[in-house]
């Protein structure tokens, strides 16, 4: 796609005014998402592409609607998509987005299940799939790591961070009794200092 | 066929609106209806169409339109599919609205500032709970690690790392 010019983190440091993308660039942007993100991590492509690369949501903009869907119930990667396709484009926007994340891999997903007592037996595939989840998950850490960098600015939201990653993904406390604590703990944090 | 339709369709559309933090973590109760209450399937078959929703790209939550497919054939995939999307799709586009309304408001931009950790802190603890859930090798450790590292300190294209990801656990036979 339009991405050859490798751009790093910095280009959507300029506020400039909010690009719109038409729908055709909005579906084919989620389209390469849909094709590409193998082994999960779709919140990370997504990032990439909308933010990183395009610079059509600034980092905080896109932060805090990636916070509102996985709040809300319901796939994040596809609420995602609803919600960078709504933000952009309106309805329109949003179902552009949204079908063109899930045409591809709903089409290979048919197909596998043809295939899969043929795959099943295989031993490698097994194998591969494990390599590519474990850079998958690299790449949800560098993602985190990148977001932290430009989206996390305070002491407070720091704690936040840490407190989060641990209660959650360490300690396995359920998300909804983590969020009651976290999100207006945050919250707080950010009103203090404004 | 009409009644398992409107079963698939009930089955999903409830799970859509309680999969919070995601479809993984439906995963469990999906297994529990398909294969215990309703007998559409063997555990092992549901194994099956979970590893296949694993090697696609794209959401994983596509299970359930394999679970559509497996039960009622594509009208099932259909309906499973717009069952599981549909209504939360249709709550965060709402919400996605009044936020977008709420953009002018004093209040947003602090709650922007607000909400954006709680994001970063998420995304660090699904990679987290990923790692502890799925990787016991440390060969597997490594694989993550060298993936965070290249993705952080260069520009890689992320299909490059996953590539190399998926040669090493072939030939290290994770």
């Amino acid at each position: 796609m339009a991405g050859a010019r490798g751009a790093g983190d910095r280009v959507t440091a300029s506020r400039t005014a909010p690009p719109s993308p038409s729908l055709r660039e909005i579906a084919l942007v989620f389209l390469s998402i849909g094709v590409q993100s193998f082994g999960g991590g779709l919140s990370s492509w997504v990032r990439r592409e909308v933010v990183q690369r395009r610079g059509w949501l600034e980092e905080q903009a896109f932060l805090s609607g990636l916070a509102l869907c996985q709040i809300t119930p319901g796939p994040n990667a596809v609420n995602l998509a609803v919600f960078v396709g709504a933000t952009l484009r309106g309805r329109a926007g949003a179902l552009a987005a949204l079908a063109g994340m899930l045409i591809v891999p709903v089409i290979i997903v048919f197909a596998l299940g043809a295939a899969f007592t043929t795959l099943r037996d295989a031993v490698w595939i097994e194998s591969l799939m494990a390599g590519i989840g474990a850079a998958a998950i690299g790449l949800n850490f560098a993602t985190a790591l990148r977001m932290t960098r430009r989206g996390v600015r305070t002491p407070g939201g720091a704690l936040v961070v840490i407190a989060a990653t641990v209660s959650v993904g360490w300690l396995g406390v359920p998300l909804p009794l983590a969020l009651v604590i976290l999100l207006p703990a945050s919250l707080a944090c950010a009103v203090w200092r404004r | 066929m009409i009644s398992s339709l409107a079963k698939l369709a009930l089955l999903f559309a409830g799970l859509s609106l309680l999969a919070i933090g995601g479809a993984n973590s439906v995963v469990p109760e999906m297994q529990r209806v398909t294969v215990d209450v309703e007998h559409w399937m063997s555990g092992r078959d549901f194994l099956d169409l979970f590893a296949i929703s694993r090697l696609a790209p794209g959401p994983g939550s596509l299970i359930v339109t394999l679970i559509g497919q497996h039960v009622a054939g594509p009208v099932g995939a259909l309906v499973a599919t717009l069952a599981m999307f549909g209504p939360s799709c249709l709550l965060v586009y709402i919400a996605a609205k009044l936020w977008h309304r709420a953009r002018d408001a004093s209040w947003r931009d602090t709650a922007e500032r607000g909400l954006a950790p709680v994001a970063v802190g998420l995304v660090f603890a699904s990679a987290l709970a990923l790692t502890r859930g799925t990787e016991t090798a440390w060969a597997a450790y490594a694989l993550t690690a060298l993936a965070t590292a290249a993705l952080t300190a260069t520009e890689v294209h992320p299909l490059i790392v996953l590539a190399a990801g998926g040669a090493a656990g072939v030939a290290l036979h994770l």
